[in-house]
């Protein structure tokens, strides 16, 4: 057991696929020899070749595309697209053909494809590079959609990432990378449709997912002085969704708060908050409420752009009010 | 933190309470939990008690004055808390703002509305919503009052908006469970009766409870009791089912559906319902009957009984009595009852005196028809006589107009021709 960061916990099980899998290859913008935005893959090129490290063109839609083909053909590819910005530029194959060829040829061609993109704000990027869209892809039956919000969960749910046989959009938090926890040395897989439970509390349940996870860890613990106890709990994946675990703690509490970097139009704490509403509403013991990304594009001056995000202090204000 | 000492609904039906004495002056300290001031009801006395710590700041409402229920009588803040906005309204009492919340801006700020010059604010519309019977509850805190039998209107919701949550039916639960029935164990394999322990009240037993609860705290009953001669109705009765086909035939309770039916109609005052403030008078005479069922009763209304013939209301008495059972009763059979029988006849019981089902006005409860000695001209004869008992509420009718009544439906028994005339 190491102290690593989020990076490292994902260079850990992208290491081990390429050692291990002779059908895995990495492919995406910038990813070999400048190792990669993020410097996810730094070294990759170096230490695996241009077989198996491939950069590419800008053109996001021909790499998902070409990932789409080489998975159908029995390869394991991993694409990379920098950011989830630039994800729009692919989703018509995401949506269109990863999602939906193994429905259309009645089961006969699966897609394991991970495509993995960094999401969320906080980091001055400005209104087009901030975004939070994983909602989005969570709406498309025929996707999985996975947001690890520690190492521990980045190393393990990207390796069951690898082995699912399906397209896996993987959704890694900007904020996140330079994060550090405790994370085993030797391979493991965090199973997807299982939410981690951060913290126990019986007062109030906070649902939370990537980066959100830290400012309701850190909220918990603040109002933890002020003797409210908090549950809080860490997704992992939007699809499949771990409803029976967001519904026992509900239960437990009968309080509920989603928070999430996203627009709460339309987003995903809303599609949260009528799942519990419709099976848990005679546990409610007050309005599930939701604490998201202010409803603008993201500001580029630093104190907007968090005046825009969920912060520990709104939190905390949103518990105080229904417990 | 300022705390708003609100008047309290004690009930639903509350709408305003008069302060009759404050237990704290201007300036103590006061803590959670203490009582504060003594209120009087419709109903009852009751003793106020503070929701939050503090000082007991300001009065807002002098003793004797009358506040509609949400209306602020006084303040509890901490002794550096600026109370200015209440200090102008001082012995007018201020009428709490319904402040929507906004879930994701800061605490709503206390604000009030332009204190008024008279000692009555301008009704509270939460309040007023209450009085409608829309309580603000939590649904797991219906669900727990459901479940353990507790009245939501006695309670005062300690959350949001005075919300009703959880905690209140907690501590409503722990001070008194030596009373309140807990949940039976829905596995039990023993029959209660032989296991002993406390049982969940059943929902229809929970709504007879309330029902007749009602009716006799509100309702002042006054009784009459009278024998009927069924001489008359009994062989009248043998003639017409001689000739008629079994689902057809006509019970001695028929007969008294029908006399009760027209003896409303010659006695309007009997067909009126009642709410706490207004009576109305009901034009078609829909009468009940008491159908006994495995865990209870129900009530269900001949309607138009008046308008009906003998034979029909056979019919329908008949077919309401198997859908009772079946539990497929129509709404407005169960809710549009303009007077009831309740008839114990059958177990050989000589009297019986009803409890009037609310809104109702009046009940006929009717004992069993036995042969019995009367004096008849001077001689002792053998006659079938029935006892009827008229349970009627006094502040709708008085005891004489209750006697013609009574007299009306023993007319009509004992001349049974006039039944189908």
């Amino acid at each position: 057991m190491a102290e690593i960061t989020y990076r490292e916990a994902l260079r850990q099980t992208l290491r081990y696929q390429l050692q291990n899998d002779e059908r895995v290859f990495l492919m995406g913008e910038d990813i070999g020899a400048y190792g990669g935005s993020y410097a996810v893959t730094k070294g990759f090129l170096e230490e695996f070749g241009e077989r198996r490290v491939k950069d590419t063109p800008i053109a996001e839609s021909v790499v998902v595309g070409a990932g789409i083909g080489a998975a159908m053909a029995g390869l394991r590819p991993m694409v990379e697209l920098m950011t989830i910005n630039f994800s729009l530029l692919a989703i018509d194959q995401i949506v269109n053909n990863a999602s939906k060829l193994f429905y259309m040829s009645n089961g006969q061609i699966n897609v394991p494809l991970v495509i993995r993109m960094a999401g969320g704000a906080g980091s001055q990027l400005g209104a087009q590079h901030s975004h939070s869209l994983e909602s989005w892809y969570a709406h498309v039956p025929g996707l999985k959609v996975v947001v690890p919000a520690t190492p521990y969960d980045a190393k393990g749910l990207l390796m069951t990432a690898f082995e699912d046989d399906n397209p896996v959009i993987f959704i890694e938090h900007t904020a996140l990378y330079t994060q550090k926890g405790e994370v085993p040395d030797e391979t493991y897989s965090i199973p997807f449709g299982q939410a981690e439970v951060a913290r126990e509390g019986d007062d109030v349940t906070l649902i939370a997912y990537s980066g959100s996870v830290r400012q309701a860890s850190g909220a918990a613990d603040q109002l933890a002085a002020e003797g409210i106890a908090c549950d809080v709990l860490n997704l992992r994946t939007l699809r499949p969704l771990d409803t029976a675990a967001i519904l026992t703690s509900v239960r437990k509490t009968n309080r509920a708060i989603v928070i999430e970097d996203d627009w709460e139009f339309g987003g995903f704490g809303g599609e949260i908050a009528a799942i519990i509403q419709e099976h848990a509403f005679d546990d409610l013991d007050g309005p599930v409420l939701r604490c998201s990304g202010a409803d603008v594009p993201m500001p580029y001056a630093g104190a907007l752009e968090q005046a825009a995000l969920p912060q520990e202090a709104d939190i905390m204000q949103l518990v105080r009010s229904i417990v | 933190m300022i705390s708003e000492v609100v008047m309290p609904q004690m009930g639903a039906d509350m709408t305003e309470g008069t302060i009759v004495r404050w237990r704290k002056q201007e300036g103590e300290p006061v803590e959670r939990g203490e009582i504060i001031a003594e209120i009087e009801t419709d109903k009852a006395n009751v003793e106020i008690e503070a929701f939050e710590g503090g000082v007991f700041r300001k009065i807002l409402a002098h003793e004797g004055a009358v506040i509609p229920v949400g209306g602020i009588i006084a303040v509890i803040a901490a002794p550096g808390d600026d109370i200015s906005t209440y200090e102008a309204g001082a012995s007018a009492p201020v009428a709490r703002p319904a402040a929507p919340r906004a879930a994701t801006s800061s605490p709503p700020s206390i604000s009030v509305a332009a204190p008024t010059a008279a000692v009555v604010a301008a009704p509270d519309p939460d309040a007023a919503a209450a009085a409608n019977g829309r309580l603000r509850v939590s649904p797991v805190a219906r669900r727990l009052a459901d479940e353990r039998g507790i009245d939501l209107r006695q309670l005062r919701g300690s959350g949001p908006d005075g919300r009703i949550v959880k905690r209140d039916i907690e501590r409503t639960a722990t001070t008194r469970t030596a009373a309140a029935p807990t949940a039976a164990a829905p596995d039990a394999v023993a029959p209660a009766a032989e296991r002993g322990g406390t049982l969940a009240m059943s929902k229809m037993r929970q709504a007879i409870a309330r029902r007749m609860a009602t009716s006799k705290r509100e309702a002042p009953h006054y009784y009459l009791l009278v024998d009927v001669d069924m001489t008359a109705a009994l062989a009248f009765r043998a003639q017409a089912n001689a000739t008629l086909p079994d689902d057809a035939r006509v019970s001695i309770n028929d007969m008294i559906v029908r006399a009760c039916a027209l003896a409303l109609r010659a006695h309007p005052a009997f067909n009126v319902t009642a709410d706490s403030e207004t009576f109305t008078q009901q034009t078609r005479q829909n009468v009940c009957i008491a159908i006994a069922l495995d865990d209870g009763l129900i009530a269900p209304a001949v309607l138009d009984a008046g308008a009906k013939t003998l034979a029909q209301i056979a019919r329908e008495t008949k077919d309401l009595v198997a859908r009772a059972k079946g539990g497929a009763l129509r709404a407005e059979e169960i809710t549009a009852g303009t007077f009831s029988i309740t008839n114990l006849g059958a177990y050989g019981i000589e009297t019986l005196i009803g409890i009037i089902q609310p809104p109702q006005t009046a009940i006929l409860g009717v004992g069993s028809v036995t042969a019995q000695p009367a004096a008849r001209d001077g001689q002792i004869v053998v006659r079938d006589l029935m006892k009827v008992a008229l349970s009627a509420d006094h502040r709708v009718t008085d005891g004489a107009l209750g006697a013609q009544f009574l007299a009306e439906i023993k007319r009509l028994l004992e001349a049974p021709l006039l039944l189908v005339l």
